[in-house]
């Protein structure tokens, strides 16, 4: 694992008078994939989104240290109304890269190569979460944000982008994701980080959370005494 | 209503006759009107999409604006247009009033708010979809106004069309603009108001029977455009 790559402190987050995120700081580093988990309402996506960029903290500071191209997959895709190879070329046109063999390279990566000049917004809920892992994967980010990339899909969708998550993690491409799924946080996470009511309450190696968390929240959480 | 028979089959006759009388007026309307209506198309189309997508001071008041520019009446745009391109305005130098360029400008002036509202109601929907997609791509407020323009590219052509539909139907500013000049600046509609209210009803008949040809034709296209956009994007 290399070093700390970000540094979150007192991060806080409230939208019209309610505080959704308060006091939440860690660190990131590249390496195993980092799983944000937690009961509904915890502020799992608000997080993503806090570190992503597509929200501004209300308090607090995100820090990255040598981190280039960051992405983000969201859990309902929205694609263009446009083919497949479109989709991904907008987006590499957008990132400033020339590389049409990215599009082909993604695409054969998620299992979708034969769909390149389908209509994108015509796939199956499954197919186009894919399409929207490989126009991620084309930009060939640091660091990718997925919030819950397979919630509202069928087990076989779910399982297939979850085996391009494992192949793409294993080639060490950092993974920062949400999650409901308790044993997929299992088979892929390397650590845990568990939010309860809008505060960090541990932030653990994914073994040792589901062996024996350190928190009496996260404890209560696992045997499913905390729902929301 | 034998005379109502015998005028209606006296507007056929000129109509399959191609009578170039009939046919002059029909093709200066249809040059003026798709004129105007690419002149608005070009600024009020990116305008739509700019209010859809940007935030800033003022917006609600540029779209309060903009809606009661829609009701503008078109006998009111035609006297200010008017006004504007008399001898004594202050673009009389051109030389433009009782000329087609000026009923272009009259209607592309009464369409350009009506474009710029529908491209904009209909963009904002599309907006709402994509912003977070787009700015987790890094794309700004000016390339996200591309995109939407392009990915709403049917549902912007409906628009055209329905402005194109309102500028050909439009009778009192291009009357008062362009003074209804027989072979220079006679069009379709003012053509029908003239040939009415002189009582020679078969041309106004027969005028009348391929603007609603156009009309019809102009929705039976943005119709099909609506369903292909459908089944091959999604």
């Amino acid at each position: 694992m290399s070093g700390p790559v970000l540094h979150v402190e007192g991060l806080g987050f409230a939208a019209r008078g309610v505080t959704v995120l308060d006091g939440v700081s860690f660190t990131l580093s590249l390496g195993a994939p980092s799983f944000i988990i937690g009961p509904n309402g915890a502020g799992k996506s608000v997080l993503l989104r806090l570190l992503h960029g597509l929200l501004t903290p209300s308090a607090g500071r995100i820090a990255w240290a040598g981190v280039g191209r960051q992405a983000m997959v969201f859990q309902k895709p929205v694609l263009l109304r446009r083919s497949v190879r479109q989709n991904i070329a907008h987006a590499l046109s957008l990132a400033g890269i020339a590389e049409d063999a990215r599009i082909t390279d993604t695409l054969a990566e998620v299992g979708l190569p034969h769909l390149i000049d389908r209509a994108a917004r015509k796939l199956s809920g499954g197919e186009q979460q894919r399409v929207a892992l490989a126009r991620a994967l084309a930009l060939k980010p640091d660091i990718v944000f997925l919030d819950e990339p397979s919630a509202s899909l069928d087990p076989a969708a779910a399982r297939a982008v979850e085996d391009v998550l494992a192949r793409v993690a294993a080639r060490g491409m950092k993974l920062v994701m949400t999650t409901h799924d308790l044993h997929q946080a299992r088979r892929l996470a390397g650590e845990i980080l568990f939010l309860h009511r809008g505060r960090l309450i541990e932030q653990t190696p994914a073994a040792e959370f589901f062996a024996q968390p350190r928190s009496a929240e996260a404890q209560a959480f696992l045997r499913g005494d905390i729902l929301g | 209503m034998e005379d109502l028979g015998s005028a209606f089959r006296q507007a056929l006759g000129l109509v399959a006759a191609g009578d170039a009388g009939l046919w002059q007026i029909i093709a200066l309307s249809l040059r003026v009107s798709l004129t105007a209506t690419v002149i608005a198309g070009c600024i009020g189309l990116p305008l739509g999409a700019l209010l859809a997508v940007a935030r800033f001071p003022g917006r609600q008041s540029l779209l309060v604006l903009l809606n009661a520019l829609m009701g503008l009446p078109p006998v009111v745009a035609g006297l200010l247009i008017y006004i504007l391109l008399s001898r004594s305005g202050p673009l009389g130098s051109l030389g433009l009033l009782f000329s087609p360029t000026a009923m272009v400008v009259a209607q592309a002036v009464l369409i350009t708010p009506i474009l710029a509202a529908l491209a904009r109601q209909v963009l904002e929907g599309l907006w709402e979809e994509y912003a977070e997609q787009l700015r987790s791509l890094g794309s700004g407020p000016l390339r996200a106004t591309g995109t939407l323009l392009w990915d709403g590219r049917f549902a912007l052509l409906t628009v055209l069309l329905a402005g194109f539909g309102r500028a050909s139907a439009e009778v009192g500013a291009v009357m008062i603009v362009g003074g209804n000049i027989e072979g220079f600046t006679r069009v379709m509609t003012t053509a029908i108001a003239l040939e009415t209210s002189k009582g020679d009803l078969p041309l106004a008949l027969a005028l009348g029977l391929v603007l609603m040809a156009i009309v019809i034709g102009v929705n039976a296209a943005a119709q099909i455009l609506r369903e292909a956009s459908a089944r091959w994007a999604g």
